[in-house]
């Protein structure tokens, strides 16, 4: 089996200007090993959900990325304060978003949601007052 | 094969400087043996690189009047830029007329080919909305559609799914001159007035391999002059002959600068972005789906859209200038002859019969495998170049550089850097063997060296 490539970036917390960074690298990156299109879609979309939010509900934090030759797995890893209950906040219109967030035309609470519909798999390990990590797997082939 | 861009480079005034390489959206220009050159299948045209040139070596193969010998019958279609080349006294009609007497049998607005987009594009809407396939991005632009395919592939679904206005009245000039003649088509040849050489590229090549009813493209700078001279012996009858025929209305002339193509659209959730550098920033945001609450993204890959052409004379400022005048007696003109203003005809509309492809270009390889390899490599090379971005060797970054090492066309040296630590090690080698020579050689000398100490 062959080693994946693996891409690291860091999340700064709000910073609102670079981010996305991490997903738009990730996104290049899935271009030129000529993934198709729309496996590159979904994972660079779902990755830019987990890294906003990492942005915005806690202070920032890293992403790992994976690529193998027939799925990504993305991880943001973050340690911030935690999701106090997961299914709550992976219903569509929950957020806790602070204004600020609001303004710049996050806080739809639909990011978590989003991952789930544009990923093959989702899982969120949480612990309140230790961080969230968010883990991405998106297939290439359908 | 179809030549697969238009943008060309002048071999004499090319000094190899970094100019270019450093503007070019696709990274497509490489200076190698002190010229630049280009990628091929990676330039979509936008003419950056000509318009940066310092030397002026960067040009577009263009057609000339000379391809209008082999037909009997030509028409002329004007871009709606082409008027914005020329200020008062000159009107619609007259540079219409103007561009007739330079040798064409029969001229046509090519505003009226984008008053049938712009209805088309409306009546698509709805169908896009409920497809999720928003927000529809104009396809109008050769050079945004090619950086689509190239760079945004998946955002080819979001292109509006038909030919542009210079297809569009070409296919209605053509059948127009086929009712009106007994001529053959082939016998009938039609040439586009264009700002650019992506034009021109989609008639040799069209977008999504297309038939293209356009026989060549002349740039507008070739007859700039010829329209002006006519322009200024122009037969007043003549005027009023063309002042009488049908007319785009205001929405088909403002088109010709940026803004005017989505200001025919009955949606006020559009956005305007020219520049390509900022075409692709909002590309990017539509990727991201960060643009939720837009419709309709209007790109121009030329600042102020297509006045802004490589290939217009006009200053972009004072082309937009004119163009409003033109647009303000384009409102009067509707307002008191409303049946000279054409209407739309939409069954002229060409609507696409499947979406144009992914260009692989940037694709390391065609097997994954060795992709995420030469990947790999890649990163581990990027890492020890020294990320100055110069390009010195010649690549627009130390990336690009990376990039093209591991698919073989460059090698580590090409780095001025790593060419003098490699001088180095060389020196200190060089020095190492000396002295080894030196001691094996010694002996010989022994005598005469004994004698100085
Ligand atoms: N990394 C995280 N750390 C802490 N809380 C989080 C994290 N990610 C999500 N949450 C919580 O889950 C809620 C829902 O997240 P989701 O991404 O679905 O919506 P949102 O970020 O609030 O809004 P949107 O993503 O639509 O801009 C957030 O409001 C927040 O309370
Ligand atoms: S025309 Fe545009 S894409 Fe082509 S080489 Fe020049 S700058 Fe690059
Ligand atoms: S904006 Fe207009 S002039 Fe510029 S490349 Fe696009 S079509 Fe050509
Ligand atoms: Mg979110």
């Amino acid at each position: 089996m062959i080693e994946p490539v693996k891409l690291e970036y860091k999340i700064r917390g709000s910073d609102f200007i670079n981010a996305g960074e991490a997903s738009s690298g990730t996104k290049k990156a899935l271009n030129r090993l000529g993934v198709s299109p729309a496996a590159v879609k979904r994972a660079a979309i779902a990755m830019y959900e987990a890294e906003i939010n990492a942005v915005i509900h806690a202070d920032g934090g890293e992403a790992e990325v994976f690529i193998y030759s027939d799925h990504v797995i993305i991880r943001i890893i973050d340690q911030g304060p935690g999701i106090p209950d997961v299914s709550l906040a992976m219903q569509e219109g929950w957020s806790t978003a602070p204004d600020i967030a609001r303004e710049m035309g996050f806080g739809a609470g639909m990011g978590l949601p989003n991952i789930k519909k544009h990923s093959d798999d989702m899982s969120i390990e949480t612990e309140i007052g230790k961080g969230t990590t968010v883990t991405i797997t998106v297939r290439f082939q359908v | 094969m179809a030549k697969l861009h238009s943008v060309r480079l002048n071999e004499d005034k090319c000094v190899g400087c970094t100019n270019c390489i450093k503007k070019c959206p696709t990274e497509a220009i490489r200076v190698r043996d002190g010229k630049a050159r280009i990628a091929e299948e990676r330039c979509i045209d936008c003419g950056e690189c000509i318009k940066v040139c310092p030397h002026h070596a960067k040009s577009a193969e263009m057609d000339t009047l000379d391809a209008l010998k082999p037909y009997r019958y030509t028409i002329a279609l004007a871009a709606p830029s082409l008027y914005a080349q020329f200020g008062t006294p000159a009107t619609r009609p007259m540079v219409l007329a103007a561009l007739l007497n330079i040798g064409f049998d029969d001229v046509y607005e090519v505003a009226i080919g984008a008053e049938v987009v712009t209805k088309g594009t409306c009546d698509y809407l709805p169908l896009a909305r409920s497809s999720s396939r928003l927000p529809l991005i104009s396809s109008a632009c050769p050079a945004v559609v090619r950086v689509i395919q190239e760079k945004y592939p998946g955002l080819i679904d979001n292109l509006v799914p038909f030919d542009s206005p210079m297809e569009v009245t070409a296919e209605l000039a053509r059948r127009d001159a086929l009712a009106r003649t007994n001529l053959k088509p082939q016998e009938i040849g039609i040439f586009f007035i264009s700002p650019c050489p992506a034009k021109r590229t989609a008639v040799t090549n069209p977008i999504g391999n297309r038939l293209t009813q356009v026989d060549g493209v002349l740039a507008i700078a070739e007859v700039y002059p010829q329209i002006l001279a006519k322009l200024e012996k122009m037969n007043p009858d003549q005027v009023v002959e063309f002042e009488q025929r049908i007319l785009a209305d205001a929405t088909g002339v403002g088109w010709g600068a940026s803004g005017g193509e989505a200001m025919g659209l009955q949606t006020e959730k559009y956005l305007v972005v020219d520049g390509i550098h900022n075409v692709i920033d909002i590309l990017e945001e539509i990727e991201n789906e960060r643009l939720r609450d837009i419709e309709f993204i209007e790109a121009n890959s030329c600042m102020g859209g297509c006045i802004g052409g490589p290939l217009t004379v006009a200053n972009r400022f004072s082309a937009k200038s004119r163009m409003n005048r033109y647009i303000q007696e384009a409102l009067v003109f509707e307002a008191e002859h409303q049946d000279s203003v054409y209407k739309p005809d939409r069954d002229v509309i060409r609507p696409w019969t499947e979406m144009p492809q992914a260009n692989n270009a940037l694709t390391l390889d065609p097997d994954i495998f060795k992709a995420l390899e030469k990947y790999e490599q890649m990163e581990k090379i990027t890492h020890h170049l020294p990320g100055l971005d110069c390009g010195a060797c010649g690549a627009p970054d130390c990336a690009a550089l990376a990039e093209d090492i591991v698919r073989g066309l460059a090698v580590e040296s090409d780095c001025i850097f790593k060419l003098k630590e490699r001088i180095r090690s060389v020196a200190a080698q060089m020095s190492e063997l000396e002295f080894e020579m030196n001691r094996h050689t010694k002996p010989a000398e022994g005598e005469q060296e004994h004698g100085h100490t």
